[in-house]
């Protein structure tokens, strides 16, 4: 499935289907979702779109700028600014481990959008899947929480555990 | 090569990224017929992941740990904390392993995994001119939902049961199920966290030499396995690969526990050096 999604496409997609990604993820965790929101509070825009995009919890490991291991980091830690940053965003899918709270699953509804699951700590074969680091923002982060560009070929299992009709998995 | 020195130090961490013990791949394998559905799938794929990651010499897991050293070894080895510290910078670049370690109020990452009191070092005295080196390498997921429990006396073994069963219950799908479980018991506070820290570098299969713990493990391991919570939190029936107990006497008020949830990437690897040779072993 290509990394550019609609309603469209999110409607037809329910709990328990295995999605396979090609295309751009954007990776976002604790702190890039942070600053991400803070900026978009103040009416700021980001140097990246992630309109209609997927985003990826997850701090990858790089020799350089190879990808070496980039498995999921648990969702739950970013429950808290998820909603804003989808409704601020326009983003319309997530991949992650662990699954997500309430706050996540009801604007998963309001705005149209889906969460995954890749499975964890299966990080070497994740970057078997992500071909090349297209660009980086927010290196100053550190490596870990800084936003990677992946141009990624069949990324997946992407186990769908909330959907966008408020049915979750768990 | 007389002792320990940087080089071997790095080629062990290499292996306790890329390369899984053998008695947890063996029980990955062994579970993984049991499951089925979405949970399946994930096992397939875990261990799918192992092997590329064995075959690529990359590490298992993106999420390298914080790597901490459990050293017993005589005073004229004392500068081996500077020999760990040098491998650990070495180990960021070579290996690589992510640089994990910030300061907690800012945040801010040097890049290098070194930092105030970095990297844990646990040293014990050991007078027989032998060293060995239990090193351990364990990612945030699971830390963060493992937890210590000061209990009263009165709770007894059903008191250590719940509170185990509670933590499991608690962290659900988010350490990386199936988990493998490290108790301490006893001791005082500090010293149930160390324990517990033990617990996991003993092989899945060896259960406590004494009884009461050895029954304790067991019927912990049923009890979690019957939670449903199974792989990645997907249901099935394996939630725990493995719970180990070590333990200390504790104060006549205290009932000290740790519960020290580990993911299925259990990472561990030793160096030995008998005073002739030095090897690597798991």
């Amino acid at each position: 499935m290509d990394t550019i999604l609609n309603d469209e496409i999110i409607e037809k997609i329910s709990i328990g289907d295995i999605v396979y990604f090609s295309g751009i993820l954007f990776t976002m965790r604790d702190m890039a979702h942070l600053r991400a929101v803070e900026l978009l509070r103040k009416g700021e825009y980001l140097p990246f779109d992630l309109k209609n995009r997927v985003i990826y919890h997850c701090g990858p490991l790089l020799k350089g700028l190879k990808v070496v291991s980039a498995g999921p980091t648990t969702s739950m830690r970013m429950e808290e600014l998820e909603e804003e940053l989808i409704r601020l965003t326009g983003l319309k899918g997530i991949v992650g481990k662990g699954g997500m709270g309430e706050k996540t699953l009801n604007a998963l509804k309001k705005y149209h959008c889906i969460y995954m699951e890749f499975p964890g700590g299966a990080g070497a074969l994740a970057a078997k899947q992500i071909k090349n680091v297209k660009e980086v923002y927010w290196r100053d982060l550190g490596d870990p929480e800084a936003v990677w560009v992946f141009e990624v070929k069949d990324f997946g299992p992407c186990i769908v555990t909330m959907d966008s009709r408020g049915n979750k998995i768990r | 090569m007389n002792d320990i020195d940087t080089d071997i130090i790095v080629e062990a961490i290499r292996k306790l990224e890329c390369d899984l013990p053998e008695d947890i791949e063996r029980k990955l394998l062994e579970i993984r017929e049991k499951e089925e559905g979405l949970s399946r799938i994930v096992v397939d794929s875990i261990i799918e992941n192992i092997k590329y990651a064995r075959e690529e010499k990359v590490p298992i897991c993106q999420d390298t740990g914080i790597i901490e050293f459990f050293v017993k070894c005589s005073k004229e080895f004392k500068k081996i904390k500077k020999v760990i510290e040098e491998a650990i910078r070495r180990a960021v670049k070579e290996v690589p392993i992510r640089a994990n370690t910030v300061n907690p109020f800012t945040r801010e990452n040097q890049g290098e995994n070194l930092g105030r009191f970095h990297p844990i070092i646990h040293f014990e005295y050991e007078d027989d001119g032998f060293i060995e080196i239990d090193i351990l390498a364990k990612g945030a997921g699971s830390e963060n939902v493992s937890r210590v429990y000061m209990l009263d006396p009165l709770k007894g073994i059903k008191g250590i049961k719940e509170a185990v069963i509670d933590t499991v219950r608690k962290a659900d799908g988010k350490p990386c199920p199936p988990i493998i479980v490290g108790i301490g018991i006893g001791g005082n506070m500090e010293l149930a966290i160390h324990l517990s820290k033990c617990a996991l570098l003993r092989p899945i299969n060896q259960r406590s030499s004494y009884e009461v713990a050895r029954n304790l493990e067991e019927e912990l391991i049923e009890e979690i396995n019957n939670l449903g919570i199974g792989p990645m939190g997907f249901g099935g029936k394996t939630t725990a690969l493995n719970v180990a107990i070590e333990w200390a006497h504790c104060h006549t008020a205290s009932l000290p526990l740790c519960v020290n949830i580990q993911c299925w990437a259990l990472r561990r690897i030793s160096i030995l050096y008998d005073g002739k040779e030095t090897k690597i072993v798991r």
